[in-house]
C-alpha cells in the first residue's frame, strides 16, 4: 500500500508515523566513534571494543542489514594468506604495478593481503559460512579438499575464496551487539568536529541527525574512524530509475563521509580519477547486477553461447586464444596467476581470461548471431551450481534473482539466461574511481585523531579490503584513544552545524533535492566529463560556486527523511567542488587514473608520474603533491604498524 | 467496477512498487520496515496492518525485507523488479523463450540454492 491507496482507502492523509523533534539534543561520550556501520565500519568497531574500549558505532540506515554489502557478497578476493593459497601477499600486489601503474594504495592492500586470512577466521567465528562443509563440492576443480574452501577466478593459485555472504552483516551486528558497541542507527553523521573548530586540529568527535525524528546528535570521542564510503550521484540522477541510479553502493552512501572529512581538513588524493561505469546494472538503468547471463564476477567462467549455440571464445592472458574450460579458470604453465583487478587497464596484459575484446567486429561479420545467453546447461553439474546455485544465491542484489527467477520456472540444468550487456557503458556516465583520504600505516589521516577504513580510504575496494582495513583502522584508534588526552569540542562549531543541517526546513517554497541532484550532475557531465580542458573546468567551478550559493540554499524538506536527502545532496555538491579541484590541478592526461585532459594530450608524462593532494587550510584550497610510493618499504612497515 | 471517490492525484514515480505484500498474509510485524537500510517503508497507523511504501523510487532492491520477513515462505511479500529489469531466458533443448511476468509461466523449479 502507498500513501494514495492509503488516502483512497481510509479517506485520511499518511501522517508522519515518527515522534518528531528537531530541538532535541542527545549527547554521547565515548572512547572510539565510528562513523558509518557497513562492513569496514562493523570491524572497526569490534576490534575497537575487543580492547576493551567504549564503542559508538553511527549508521544512517540499520546495521544488520546496511552498506554495499548488506544483503550478501559472494567473493571474498585479496586473499593469498589463506592456508591452501599458492601464492605470496607480496607476489599477489604486483598487478597493482602491472594495472594500475603503481596509482593505488599499496597500505591498504598489503595490509589485506596479509590479514585477510585471518580476518575472514574471525567472521567464521561469528557465524558466517567460509566452507563446504556439507561436502556438496566434494571433487570439484575449485575445492581444497583439505580445508574444504571454495575457490573463484584462479584454481591453482587460490586466493580468492567463495563465501556465503549473505550471513556477513548479520553476524557483524550480532557480534557488535554481543561486545556491547553502542549502535546508534537511522542516524546520519553529518560533520567532524575539530579541537576548538579549527580546521585540520585533531578530531574529537562529529555531529548527527536522526533521519526518522530529525532530533540532534552530539558525539564526543578521543578517536574517530571514517567509514562511510563512496560517494554516488554525481554525475548522473535521475527520479525514474532504481535505487536513485546506484547499485555500486545503496543510496545511503552519498558522499558524506567525504564531504565531513573535506571540511574537517583532511587530505585526498586520486580526486581526479573517474572512468566510465562498466555495466547498467550497476546504475538501475540496465538490469539487475549480476542478475541477467554473464560471464563475469558472479558468472566467471560461465560459458557463453549465441543464438544458434555456438560458444564464444576466450582470451588468456597473452591475447591468445582459450578454447577449453578449465583453461580459463587455471592459467597457463608461463602465466603468472589470475585475479580481478577492480579500476586496472586492461589494455597492458589481461589479468583474467575473459571474451574476445574483438566480439563486436565478429558479431558484424556474421560469425556470431545475437543475442548472447549464458549456457549454464553447457557446463558440468558443480560449475553449474557453483554459480547459480551458490554464488546467485550469495551476491548481493543476486539472491532474490534465485528466488525469483527459480519462481518463475528458470532451471539452470535446462535454460540459458540472457546476456544484455556486452560490457559498453549504456550511457557513456562516469563515476569517482578510487579516490578518497591519503592515510599513514596506521590508517590515520592527515588530521589527528581521525583514521579511515573501507572505501573511504583511496583505491579500496571490496568486502575483504573493507574487513582487513575496518580490523586495522580499529586497533589503531583504539590504541590512539588510550593515551589522548579528554576532547574538548567547540559549542561554537556545534551551534554552526545545528544552523545549517536545519535549515532546509525553513525555506518557503523552495526546490526539491531531487531537482539539485539533477542539476549538479548535469554541470558534472558538462564541465568535468569525458571532454575536459581548463576553460570548461573553470566554468564548472563557477557554477557549482554558483549553485552553492543561490539553488542550494533554496532547497526544502518536510520531513526528517527529506532532510537527510536534502544534506546528502550538499555533500555531493562538496565533493563535486574536491573532484574539480583536483581535476584542475593535474596539467596532464594520465591514462591510469583515466583522466583525459584536451589541454594537455600527452599521455603519462614523466614529470607529472606523482599523486596529486588536495585539501583545506582556513577553507582555501591547496594542492599539493606525493610521490607514488609515499608508503615505503611494505614488509617493514607492516610488521612496525601491526597491532594484535 | 468498484465505486469510489475519484481524486485528482500527481503521476506516479518510477518504479513504483518494488516489494508486493500480500494484506491477506502479512501479520504486520514491520520487521520488514526495520530491516530496510533506506527507510523505504513506513509502519501502518494501525497497528497489525500492512506497511506504507513511502519511498519506492528509493529501493535498490537487496531485498533484505524479504529476508526478515517471518512469514516469506508463505508469499507475504516478494520483491518486484520494474518491468524493464525482468529478464528472458531460452530452454536449451526446445528453443523455448520465456521470462518473469509471462502468461501462463511455466512451472516453478524448486531446488533451493546451496
Ligand atoms: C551488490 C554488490 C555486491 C558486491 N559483492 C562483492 C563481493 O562479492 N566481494 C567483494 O569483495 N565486494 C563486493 N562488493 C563491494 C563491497 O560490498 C564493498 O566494497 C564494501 O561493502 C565496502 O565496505 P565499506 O565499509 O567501505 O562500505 P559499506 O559497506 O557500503 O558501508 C558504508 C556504510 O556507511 C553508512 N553511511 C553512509 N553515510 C553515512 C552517514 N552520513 N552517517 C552514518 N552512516 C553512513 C552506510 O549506510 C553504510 O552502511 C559488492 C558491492 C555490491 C553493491
Amino acid at each position: 500500500m502507498n500513501p494514495e491507496e492509503y488516502l483512497i482507502e481510509t479517506g485520511k492523509p499518511f501522517e508522519w508515523q515518527y515522534p518528531l523533534d528537531y530541538n532535541e539534543v542527545i549527547e554521547t561520550e565515548c572512547d572510539v566513534l565510528v562513523l558509518g556501520g557497513g562492513v569496514s565500519g562493523c570491524f572497526a568497531a569490534i576490534a575497537a571494543a575487543r580492547k576493551g574500549l567504549q564503542v559508538t558505532l553511527v549508521e544512517k540506515g540499520c546495521v544488520k542489514h546496511s552498506g554495499a554489502a548488506g544483503s550478501g557478497v559472494d567473493h571474498w578476493m585479496d586473499c593469498p594468506s589463506n592456508p591452501a593459497s599458492r601464492i605470496t601477499p607480496e607476489d599477489y600486489i604486483k598487478p597493482l604495478d602491472v594495472h594500475k601503474g603503481g596509482y593505488a594504495n599499496y597500505i591498504g592492500s598489503y595490509i589485506t593481503a596479509r590479514d585477510s586470512w585471518e580476518t575472514l577466521r574471525e567472521l567464521e567465528e561469528m557465524g558466517m559460512k567460509i566452507r563446504d562443509e556439507d561436502d556438496v563440492f566434494k571433487g570439484a576443480d575449485f575445492r581444497d579438499e583439505k580445508s574444504k574452501l571454495l575457490f573463484a577466478y584462479d584454481y591453482t593459485t587460490r586466493h580468492c575464496i567463495r563465501i556465503w555472504g549473505t550471513q556477513m552483516k548479520p553476524a557483524l551486528f550480532k557480534e557488535c551487539k554481543r561486545l556491547g558497541v553502542n549502535m546508534v542507527e537511522r542516524t546520519m553523521a553529518t560533520d567532524l568536529l575539530n579541537e576548538n573548530g579549527e580546521q585540520g586540529a585533531r578530531v574529537v568527535g562529529a555531529t548527527g541527525m536522526n533521519v526518522r525524528t530529525g532530533a540532534f546528535h552530539v558525539f564526543k570521542a578521543k578517536a574517530t574512524v571514517l567509514a562511510m564510503a563512496t560517494p554516488e550521484r554525481v554525475w548522473i540522477f535521475s527520479t525514474e530509475h532504481t535505487g536513485l541510479v546506484g547499485r555500486d553502493g545503496p543510496p545511503t552512501n552519498a558522499g558524506n563521509g567525504f564531504a565531513m572529512a573535506w571540511k574537517a581538513g583532511a587530505e585526498f588524493v586520486r580526486m581526479e580519477a573517474s572512468s566510465h561505469e562498466e555495466w547498467g546494472g550497476s546504475t538501475g538503468i540496465g538490469t539487475v547486477m549480476f542478475g541477467s547471463g554473464s560471464n563475469f564476477a558472479t558468472w566467471f567462467p560461465c560459458s557463453i553461447v549465441d543464438a544458434e549455440g555456438k560458444e564464444v571464445p576466450w582470451i588468456g592472458k597473452n591475447g591468445e586464444i582459450i578454447d577449453n574450460f578449465s583453461r580459463r579458470a587455471n592459467p597457463g604453465p608461463d602465466d603468472d596467476f589470475y585475479c580481478l583487478v577492480l579500476g586496472g587497464k586492461e589494455d597492458v596484459s589481461v589479468a583474467l581470461p575473459q571474451l574476445v575484446p574483438d566480439l563486436r567486429e565478429r558479431i558484424k561479420k556474421g560469425e556470431f548471431k545475437l543475442p548472447l545467453y549464458a549456457d549454464l546447461p553447457g557446463i558440468s553439474e558443480h560449475e553449474r551450481r557453483a554459480i547459480f546455485g551458490l554464488m546467485v544465491g550469495q551476491e548481493g542484489h543476486t539472491w532474490p534473482v534465485y528466488r525469483n527467477l527459480t519462481r518463475a520456472g528458470f532451471d539452470p540444468d535446462k535454460d540459458m539466461l540472457q546476456v544484455y550487456e556486452l560490457g559498453d557503458a549504456p550511457l557513456g556516465w562516469r563515476r569517482l574511481r578510487y579516490g578518497g583520504v591519503i592515510t599513514g600505516w596506521d590508517l590515520q589521516t592527515s588530521v589527528e585523531g581521525l583514521f579511515a577504513a573501507g572505501q573511504q580510504l583511496f583505491d579500496g575496494m571490496g568486502v575483504a579490503h573493507a574487513c582487513s582495513t575496518g580490523r586495522w583502522a580499529g586497533r589503531h584508534a583504539a590504541e590512539f584513544a588510550k593515551n589522548a588526552d579528554e576532547p574538548a569540542i567547540s559549542t561554537d562549531q556545534v551551534s554552526r552545524e545545528r544552523q545549517r543541517i536545519y535549515s532546509p526546513l525553513k525555506t518557503e517554497q523552495g526546490i526539491n533535492w531531487k531537482e539539485l541532484a539533477a542539476g549538479i550532475a548535469k554541470v558534472m557531465q558538462d564541465y568535468c566529463g569525458d571532454t575536459k580542458t581548463d576553460e570548461l573546468m573553470k566554468i564548472g567551478t563557477l557554477a557549482i560556486d554558483e549553485i552553492k550559493h543561490s539553488e542550494a540554499t533554496q532547497l526544502h524538506a518536510r520531513n526528517p527523511h527529506e532532510l537527510m536527502r536534502a544534506l546528502e545532496i550538499l555533500d555531493v555538491l562538496t565533493v563535486c567542488e574536491m573532484i574539480l579541484a583536483a581535476c584542475r590541478a593535474r596539467k596532464a592526461s594520465n591514462s591510469w587514473i583515466f583522466f583525459e585532459h584536451l589541454d594537455y594530450p600527452e599521455n603519462d608524462p614523466d614529470d607529472w608520474r606523482k599523486w596529486i593532494t588536495i585539501k583545506l587550510e582556513k577553507n582555501e584550497e591547496v594542492v599539493g603533491e606525493a610521490p607514488l610510493d609515499f608508503y615505503g618499504s611494505l614488509t617493514e612497515n607492516y610488521e612496525k604498524y601491526k597491532i594484535d | 467496477m468498484k465505486e469510489s471517490k475519484v481524486y485528482a492525484l500527481p503521476n506516479r514515480i518510477t518504479p513504483n512498487q518494488p516489494v508486493l505484500i500480500d494484506v491477506e498474509v502479512c501479520i504486520g510485524c514491520n520487521l520488514c520496515v526495520e530491516a530496510c537500510p533506506n527507510d523505504v517503508m513506513m509502519p501502518n497507523p494501525e497497528k497489525k496492518e500492512v506497511p506504507i511504501i513511502l519511498y519506492p523510487e528509493e529501493c535498490w532492491y537487496c531485498a533484505c525485507c524479504v529476508m526478515e520477513c517471518p512469514v516469506k515462505d508463505k508469499n507475504a511479500i516478494e520483491v518486484n523488479w520494474p518491468m524493464m529489469q525482468r529478464v528472458r531466458w531460452k530452454r536449451k533443448e526446445t528453443g523455448q523463450h520465456y521470462r518473469i511476468g509471462m502468461p501462463n509461466p511455466p512451472a516453478p523449479n524448486t531446488k533451493p540454492p546451496v
